[in-house]
């Protein structure tokens, strides 16, 4: 019996979201007094392993090939069912990011385990085995029961902190042989040196009333000054003022950062559904009416060319004074 | 070449969410239901492409729930498809699902199987990897682009931050979001067209139900806005720092 973390890594680095999940799982092991472990899929890594004992993890198992830098949903499933099995694990934690949503599903599959997609909290386990999951676009939450033995939830991004203390882990390195399953990667384009939206802490996200491409400055500009990853509503994108990949609502990615703020986008039901799981919600806007105000925290009724730009120096002020 | 489309039936995305039964049931009364939008507007319509592209092939649609679903599949076989199939069943968790999709395609031998990314009630997003896991298919989930070149797949699938462009033999299982196909209108003729085709009912095969809802919770309310002056934008930041601590 013990919980085992999957940590999804890109370029040698484990993934924010898994650091949520590795959060998670340490928390949810001591719940259950027992052990939590890690296994990662990688050829070579620059992350430290055993620094990640920090996030209170026992052990980490890595399995260890040049082929597993790509993600196959098949290839994982089978290794880290493999592991699942040889550590005794009844319980499995991962992200529910891109490549946890492949892999959860078939995992549950193979190890005859239910799975809760989208978990927000820690399950309640003194009456059998109850996970929170947020359901409906976000608009209401399901309390689910899981009754198989053994378990797996996939954690939302940015629903648990990430705490780290002291601790190391004992690194178990084990090479694998490689799984053909007819899948190969041919090419990968991302976008480097900025916060991927799915990980931030912070979104600025411009809409239709910005009125072009060529005034994006001012979110770009408020996003540099709070560390924020910058998103768009959906005709921004259909517009191709911005990147596909930055498009936010129901459509587009869902996301939950603990700061979003919409400058210029009215609010359709459409867009909160990608968004209203976000802690705080600014809503900026010249019209008073827009439907967004309604599900905002704070809101300013202005124009956004006047209203951002002072914002922006307000922040910067705030983090030179900070 | 032979495709199955996995199609479900969601409350309309503008729906009042309540619960009734001490909040362990979605209370149905007065909402609309609508073909799950990722399985329409994109897994569907591409299929439906697909089709028209080699017109020897076949086109499958699945749903697995009870005969309320019917408007539903008439609804995607107005938009194409050649026949649909109805396990006729409740849906008590996505492995029971994937359970019974999968033993339909183990029948047919499909070489392509599509579903949405995922449903907008349950947002599981988990039915394609079980049924692709079940079969012992490859998957690749939330494609945002879909070639087929010969009998090899080209899809491009989302990751954080940007996408990554994958090959693939078939058969396979593939979850689709925005930007694989565009939305399309069923027309008269479709419209027309579907009440002469077939929708096969058939029972359940057994399997297992792995998880149950117990209860469903509504978010707590918004406190309502807190409006900050245009003239004021720094007493915005100073809230944002000081009362919310976001930054």
């Amino acid at each position: 019996m013990s919980v085992l973390i999957f940590l999804d890594q890109s370029a040698g680095h484990i993934k924010k979201n898994s650091l949520e999940a590795a959060s998670y799982g340490s928390k949810l092991a001591e719940q259950l007094g027992t052990d939590a472990e890690g296994v990662v899929l990688a050829g070579n890594l620059s992350e430290d392993l055993a620094a990640l004992g920090g996030y209170g993890l026992k052990r980490i198992h890595h399995l260890k090939n040049i082929a597993l830098d790509q993600f196959d949903s098949q290839a994982f499933t089978h290794l880290v069912a493999g592991t699942a099995v040889s550590t005794g694990a009844t319980v499995i934690v991962l992200s529910n990011n891109f490549n946890g949503k492949a892999l959860a599903p078939r995992l549950s599959v193979k190890l005859e385990a239910g799975l809760v997609a989208g978990a927000i909290a820690l399950p309640v386990t003194d009456k059998g085995f109850v996970v929170k999951k947020s359901v409906f676009s976000g608009k209401a939450f399901a309390n689910v029961a899981i009754h198989t033995d053994k378990k797996i939830i996939s954690l939302n991004a940015n629903a648990f902190p990430v705490s780290k203390g002291e601790g190391t882990a004992e690194v178990i390195e084990t090479a694998v042989a490689s799984v053909n399953t007819g899948v190969t990667v041919t090419a990968a384009e991302q976008v480097t040196g900025e916060v991927p939206l799915s990980e931030a802490e912070i979104v600025v996200s411009g809409g239709r009333g910005l009125k072009g491409p060529e005034n994006w400055g001012i979110v770009t500009d408020l996003a540099k000054a709070l560390g924020a990853a910058t998103a768009c509503s959906r005709p921004v994108s259909d517009s191709d003022w911005r990147p596909h990949h930055e498009h936010v609502g129901q459509t587009g990615l869902t996301i939950a950062p603990n700061l979003y703020i919409a400058i210029g986008i009215s609010g359709a039901i459409q867009h909160l559904a990608g968004v209203n799981r976000s802690k705080t919600i600014v809503v900026i806007n010249k019209d008073p009416e827009a439907p967004f105000f309604k599900a905002a925290d704070y809101g300013i009724v202005g124009d956004a060319f006047d209203v951002v730009p002072k914002i922006t120096a307000a922040v910067k002020q705030l983090k030179g004074n900070a | 070449m032979k495709i199955l489309v996995c199609i479900s039936k969601t409350p309309d995305t503008t729906a009042k969410i309540t619960f009734t039964d001490n909040n362990t049931k979605f209370a149905e009364t007065g909402v609309q239901f609508i073909l799950n939008p990722y399985d329409e507007w994109y897994a569907l319509v591409r299929a439906i492409e697909l089709k028209e592209a080699d017109p020897s092939a076949v086109l499958h649609l699945i749903h697995v729930g009870g005969p309320d679903a019917d408007p539903i599949i008439r609804k995607a076989l107005a938009l194409g498809g050649d026949e649909a199939f109805r396990v006729n069943s409740t849906e008590p968790d996505a492995f029971f699902v994937a359970s019974q999709i999968a033993a339909i395609a183990r029948e047919n031998s499909y070489d392509l199987i599509f579903t949405g990314k995922e449903t907008i009630d349950y947002n599981g997003a988990s039915l394609g990897g079980m049924v692709a896991e079940l079969l012992g298919l490859p998957y690749i989930s939330l494609a945002t682009k879909f070639t087929l070149d010969g009998s090899r797949a080209i899809v491009n699938r989302e990751m954080e931050g940007g996408e990554e462009t994958d090959e693939a033999a078939l058969p396979l299982v593939v979850s689709c979001q925005k930007g694989v196909a565009e939305q399309r209108i069923p027309n008269i003729r479709g419209i027309m067209g579907a009440r002469a085709k077939p929708l096969k009912v058939t029972e359940p095969v057994a399997a297992t139900v792995f998880t149950a809802i117990e209860s469903f919770e509504l978010p707590p309310a918004k406190a309502g806005v807190k409006l900050v002056s245009p003239d004021d934008p720094g007493e915005l930041v100073r809230l944002l720092h000081e009362e919310a601590k976001v930054i």
